[in-house]
């Protein structure tokens, strides 16, 4: 099997027209994903040409959408100033999983979108995440495909370009994946580490985790004190950022070292304390996953 | 982005809250005239963006104007925490009966804005929180409706028995709430918040942080920034789109993703070497982008060696390549280059870089090692 993204998924692109949304429609469609529909305010009633016979519907607003097309996952390529409330709107329509690639939202506006959705108990991932991928059974949002393969490893990761690094290397080592999900680098993220460990807990396939995190906050200390608790299977771990000075954002907007909080030591200790073996260095991810499994 | 606290306490002003008047000063002359148009003794603080002024001598009390004119001119230029300080507040000083501490941020695990308050200020909350955490009260906001009435009554009734004080205290921590919302901050502390001798509640400190990803919305907040606060590498990449930050090594970097920035500057450490930077060149496929950033790395008079490590998946290889050409063709450019580039475009890429003279590896490891095997040669 695999988490949140499988051959049910029937996708709505929020965003469809734009330099973003237009292209990544068109490799998710190539991938295999279900794109049912997509969503332009004034272009609703045209086609998006996907690929040579494929067109997609544009609507005015998800609601329609979802009426018409029966979409249950949505991805959101439109600016930040309207991407929060892109996400209230798919959850507004009972998109039971949102996908929020954009970087830049406003953490205010976020964190009320955020508090919308759970309400409505849709799940939210990202913002400023690259998004899922199932190998073999689709993907939602901007994960080059072919990195991917299908196999026993669950990914879960803050980065977008440190996970394809990881993905990657594990591909060239033989060594498959059920589902890499990017969970975004921004303070407030829908969809926690804690989320992703306990989906791989439940999905059969999983057999061992990967949790590629970086400095800034808790999420991975509380992840890895969940999973000494409540998760059996394996994990390996890596934090970037030992480098990184204090007080100073490294690029994402929650990448950032408060006090003395959030340094990549702590999370480092925290992960080895709690039985995650991490890797020094994203090559040894493999090394650690292919011991893990045995092979 | 971090403004300084005269800056923060204008833009309490505006919300309503009481803050004791005082001006900025660049120089010590007007600091004395800024001291002669307030009453009694003033303070003079040193504006730079690090705690701990106080201890550092960044902040005295002045008898009067001519005194504020000595204390200034001892301030003003002083290194505190490596930065230099270029102004000073000039600021009524007032008779303290109490202090206390209220502050409101992102929280990140509670996915909301939360208030903490606490009887004890004028030191670290932090502090507190180690030592006395039963002195702080901790209170979630929901977002969507904001502070209630009775939530800022709440923390002002925990922080003052006496009623008076604490309605003023309900109105004040309102009205920073509005601040931190209107102003689109992350976070929004006042420390101490005080009781003057007749009983009065004032903010005589600030410190506001605002969200980067809200300066879209409020453009008039971007010039609170402060650009000599910063070198001038990292006001020239924030204007070229590119989110970089200087450090003291001599391998330069350049990377597009930030996990993977950090990873590679991780990556230089563990084989031996220091990284002069972190750079993410970002995820679009902007060749003038590559450019900028090798500019921008190669004027650093500390670096030896510039290591490119590109994963594409937006980003296009070729781009990336493209730019590199470009950029090397339009500048001299020193140090020796070692690239890495795979992913998307990768075979394109590496055939206009042949064709200009340069090779490139496919793995992270061995140019991160040959890049610092460079930097220690040269």
């Amino acid at each position: 099997m695999s988490v949140f993204v499988n051959d049910e998924t029937r996708l709505v692109v929020q965003g469809i027209t734009g330099r973003d949304g237009s292209f990544h429609t068109r490799q998710m469609v190539e991938y295999g994903t279900a794109v049912v529909a997509g969503v332009t305010p004034g272009k609703g009633g045209q086609k998006f040409s996907a690929r040579r016979g494929q067109d997609v519907p544009i609507f005015n607003t998800v609601v329609q959408a979802v009426q018409e097309s029966g979409a249950n996952t949505s991805v959101i390529y439109v600016p930040p100033a309207f991407a929060a409330g892109a996400i209230m709107e798919a959850a507004d329509a009972d998109i039971g999983f949102i996908v929020a690639i954009t970087e830049g939202i406003p953490v205010q506006e976020l964190a009320r979108a955020y508090a919308y959705v759970k309400d409505r108990g849709s799940r939210l991932l990202g913002p400023n995440c690259p998004g899922i991928i199932s190998p073999g059974q689709g993907k939602v949002g901007i994960i080059p495909a072919q990195i991917a393969s299908r196999g026993p490893v669950g990914l879960v990761s803050r980065s977008g370009t440190l996970t394809y690094e990881a993905v990657d290397q594990l591909t060239r080592a033989g060594i498959g994946q059920t589902t890499c999900i990017g969970i975004g680098g921004d303070p407030i993220v829908g969809t926690t580490f804690i989320d992703c460990l306990e989906a791989f807990r439940d999905d059969s396939d999983t057999e061992a985790v990967v949790m590629i995190g970086e400095i800034g906050g808790t999420d991975e200390q509380d992840a890895a004190e969940w999973a000494h608790e409540h998760l059996s299977k394996p994990v390996v771990g890596f934090i970037a950022g030992q480098t990184a000075p204090p007080g100073r954002r490294m690029g994402h907007a929650g990448a950032i070292i408060s006090g003395s909080s959030g340094t990549a030591e702590d999370k480092i200790r925290c992960f080895r304390q709690n039985g995650i073996a991490v890797a020094p260095r994203p090559a040894d991810i493999t090394h650690l996953i292919k011991e893990a499994l045995g092979i | 982005m971090d403004i300084h606290e005269y800056q923060a306490k204008e833009l309490f002003r505006e919300a309503g809250i009481p803050v004791p008047p005082g001006e900025v000063a660049t120089t010590p002359e007007e600091a004395e005239q800024i001291a002669r148009t307030l009453e009694g003794r003033v303070v003079v603080k040193a504006q730079v963006h690090v705690g701990g002024r106080g201890k550092a001598g960044g902040v005295k009390l002045a008898n009067g104007p001519e005194e504020a004119r000595t204390h200034a001119s001892e301030i003003l230029g002083m290194r505190i925490k490596g930065l230099t300080v270029e102004k000073v507040l000039v600021t009524t000083a007032e008779d303290i009966a109490s202090e206390a501490y209220v502050g409101v941020l992102i929280d990140r695990r509670r996915q909301a804005p939360v208030f903490m308050v606490s009887p004890e200020g004028g030191i670290d909350i932090e502090e507190v929180a180690a030592t006395n955490p039963d002195a702080i009260l901790r209170l979630r906001v929901d977002p969507r409706y904001g502070l209630l009435p009775h939530q800022a009554y709440r923390m002002a009734d925990f922080l003052y028995p006496n009623p008076d004080l604490a309605k003023q205290g309900t109105r004040i921590i309102s009205r920073l709430y509005r601040a931190f919302t209107d102003n689109a901050c992350s976070m929004a502390e006042v420390n101490p918040l005080i009781v003057t001798a007749d009983g009065v509640v004032k903010a005589i400190d600030a410190k506001v942080s605002i969200d980067d990803s809200g300066l879209g919305r409020l453009p008039h907040l971007e010039e609170l920034r402060d650009l000599s606060a910063e070198p001038a590498s990292e006001t020239k990449a924030r204007n070229a789109g590119l989110s970089f930050v200087k450090l003291d090594g001599d391998v330069g970097c350049c990377v597009n993703g930030a996990g993977l920035a950090m990873a590679t500057m991780d990556l230089v450490k563990y084989y031996g070497g220091e990284p002069a930077n972190f750079l993410d060149i970002g995820g679009s496929s902007d060749p003038d982008k590559v450019v900028a950033a090798l500019e921008i790395i190669a004027s650093d008079p500390d670096v030896k060696t510039i290591l490119f490590n590109i994963f594409g998946g937006i980003t296009r290889c070729d781009d990336v390549a493209k730019g590199i050409v470009a950029a090397t063709d339009r500048i001299q450019i020193d140090p020796p280059i070692v690239i890495r580039l795979t992913g998307t475009n990768e075979a394109e890429a590496l055939n206009i870089l042949n064709d200009a003279g340069f090779s490139a590896y496919s793995g992270m490891d061995e140019v991160v090692e040959k890049a610092v095997q460079l930097a220690s040669e040269a």
